[in-house]
């Protein structure tokens, strides 16, 4: 029953098939709640009855919210708000995590400990003088804002990059660059045709969370992008979302036909409507981001 | 980097002494300055971005700052910003022993919650692919809206599990002091538990690192699965572990949930005369220093470098290198008794069958 040393029993089997199964429920259930919920009436909501089937499939509640969120635009200025900078983050923090990962030089050990504590440190700390110099090079409220820091390898979150960086190219035979450099390849030659095609794992990894972060990033993206007044153009799906109440509200009032006042549903609706873009992408690109990450080993040491 | 593991001490400071003889060769220097090269983008990005918005960050913590249509005004106050938070601001100090005491309970939660699931992840399972899917998901979606969003459709706990048995029981176990932040991690549980997302991530590519022969070297040897867990798994994971927890510290600290982070941007945006950028900047360094603390604290529990094989080994030389000594002793004891035995004999006190005891 419990199973000898090479097989693994009935009874530990049985375990560990109901824990995934029941936690897994835990994890889903939120989610399969508001997919529920998103679709009831108000009559349904109010029906204490009425629990997980709602009585009939309501899409309106899908059509306001994208309405008050001005869906479309803000799902555009999303992709680009999260995409700029990631492309910016994998061309700067490879670059960064080569020159640490292949070449000695002297300062190093400093440079990767002010690497580390610029991890740890809350970005609390300088986000009022980052404000105030953002506001000085003219680049708040414009994508510059993110765009620049992610060039020059201090976007956001980008000690976890360059760390994943310096790990995957530490793992490319040095043998190789050396043979590259025999025949006659200069540094950047052999950065570009050697380390760079073989470090694909990386950049899919890379890739994949600096998208995801930089899309779920609310504060940031409303203080320095959006404008903590609103001030820009730019807009994101998750700062509409988190001014959900407010602009349903601006648009209750715009709209002519009248509109049922925000309720529960209509929460439910819009916030799975900013998270669906994404889990679109993670269903499509699943396979990557999982062997990706067996393969790069996320971690250093 | 393997290799120069492996050298011990005593090797390496004599490796550093020949070092120092040699000349930096030609290709050593050129290699440094195209690493330089390579890092320029970071240099510059490390100068603007972070060392300058840091020391300024600084400096308006120790004025008072007031915005006018002329201009920021800087007043200079020296500590005044810092003795204010802490003597009369009302909620900060609550805030940061409210944050503390979550924090330090729910991240070892967090932690050892992941690795459990990672563990079943990369057991032989059906369905894994599947599995993973589900579990990866807080990686994709916890931000802070979104996930305030859930907790306030009350998908943060459990809504099968009656709640208040469980706080009821805790309560009457522990005092009301540790009782108290106990139950409300268990009210977040869900919460909680979302937050480890990464962490499942960075175990399981942990997990399948470690070298599958040395589990069935163990089973040869008659280990059970439990011994397997503690002598194999845990040690191998031991730098995993190091960085899931300083990871979750920080995610935790810099999460915009966080009612601190929201106390720093309501200030920075206030407009009453004490408040505003200085005393934002002020009340942010507070903060993050006792982050760091709690990082640092974090890590120096867990980083403690000694194996239990390592350990084993320095006893077996240190009592190897004591038997020497021993042995070496008594060969000197040996000597100089047959030495002073020799003296006797010459000076005829005694006679060769009466060596005798006293002299041993």
């Amino acid at each position: 029953m419990l199973g000898t040393k090479d097989r693994e029993g009935f009874l530990k089997q049985f375990t560990v098939y109901a824990l995934l199964i029941c936690i897994g429920f835990i994890y889903t259930h939120p989610i399969l709640h508001m997919i529920s919920g998103s679709l009831m009436t108000l009559d349904d909501l109010l029906d204490s009855s009425i629990k997980w089937l709602p009585s009939s499939f309501n899409l309106e509640n899908f059509k306001q919210a994208a309405q008050s969120m001005d869906f479309w635009k803000a799902l555009w200025q999303s992709a680009v708000i999260a995409g700029v900078p990631t492309i910016c983050n994998l061309i700067s923090c490879s670059v960064t995590g080569y020159a640490l990962a292949r070449f000695d030089f002297p300062g190093k050990k400093i440079v990767m400990g002010v690497i580390i504590l610029s991890f740890v440190l809350p970005s609390q700390i300088t986000m009022i003088p980052t404000y105030v110099l953002y506001s000085k090079l003219g680049i708040l409220n414009t994508i510059w804002a993110f765009v620049l820091p992610a060039l020059f390898a201090q976007g956001f979150k980008a000690p976890i990059f360059i760390l994943i960086f310096w790990q995957f190219f530490r793992q490319i035979p040095k043998v190789l660059i050396e043979a590259s450099r025999i025949d006659g390849a200069g540094h950047f030659r052999s950065f570009f045709k050697i380390a760079l095609p073989s470090a694909a794992p990386a950049f899919i990894t890379v890739a994949l969370f600096s998208f995801v972060w930089y899309w779920n990033e609310s504060y940031l993206t409303e203080l320095y992008v959006h404008g903590v007044y609103g001030q820009s153009d730019w807009t994101t799906l998750v700062v509409q979302l988190d001014n959900f109440a407010a602009n349903y509200s601006s648009y209750q009032q715009t709209a002519i036909n009248a509109a049922t006042n925000l309720n529960e549903s209509i929460n439910m609706a819009g916030t799975l409507l900013s998270i669906l873009p994404l889990m679109i992408l993670y269903f499509v690109l699943q396979r990557y981001f999982v062997e990706s990450i067996d393969r790069t080993g996320i971690t250093g040491e | 980097m393997e290799d120069r593991k492996k050298l011990t001490r005593s090797e390496k400071k004599a490796l550093k002494e020949r070092m120092k003889h040699l000349k930096s060769g030609k290709l050593e220097k050129r290699y440094a300055r195209m690493g330089y090269i390579f890092m320029i983008p970071w240099f510059i990005g490390a100068a603007v971005f972070l060392a300058y918005p840091l020391i300024s960050s600084f400096w308006y913590a120790l004025n008072n700052i007031r915005i006018t249509p002329l201009g920021r005004i800087f007043t200079f106050v020296g500590h005044a910003n810092f003795t204010q938070i802490l003597i009369q601001d009302p909620d900060f100090l609550i805030y940061l022993v409210d944050y503390l005491t979550s924090t330090i309970i729910s991240t070892p939660i967090i932690v050892v919650f992941a690795l459990i699931i990672a563990m079943m992840l990369n057991m032989k399972i059906k369905g894994k692919g599947f599995f993973r899917l589900i579990f990866f998901l807080p990686v994709i979606i916890v931000s802070g809206p979104i996930l305030g969003m859930l907790t306030a459709e009350g998908a943060g706990s459990i809504s099968a599990v009656d709640m208040q048995a469980v706080t009821a029981a805790i309560g009457s176990v522990l005092p009301k002091i540790v009782a108290d932040p106990v139950s409300d991690v268990f009210g977040n549980m869900i919460t909680t538990l979302w937050y480890s997302g990464v962490q499942i991530l960075i175990f399981l590519s942990g997990l399948q690192k470690i070298d599958k022969s040395m589990y069935e070297a163990a089973k040869i040897d008659g280990g059970s699965g439990w011994e397997c867990f503690w002598k194999i798994t845990l040690p191998n994971l031991r730098s995993m572990i190091l960085l899931n927890t300083i990871y979750t510290v920080v995610f935790i600290s810099n999460n915009s949930d966080n009612p601190i982070i929201n106390l720093i941007q309501e200030s920075m945006f206030s407009g009453t005369k004490e408040k505003g950028y200085g005393y934002a900047s002020a009340m942010a360094w507070l903060y993050s220093t006792v982050v760091l603390i709690l990082v640092g604290l974090f890590a120096l529990l867990l980083a403690s470098r000694k194996d239990q094989y390592e350990k084993q080994v320095k006893r077996a030389v240190k009592a190897r290198k004591k038997e020497i000594r021993d042995h070496r002793r008594i060969e000197r004891r040996n000597r100089r008794n047959a030495a002073r035995i020799e003296r006797r004999r010459a000076q005829g006190k005694i006679t060769s069958h009466t060596t005798n005891r006293d002299d041993y």
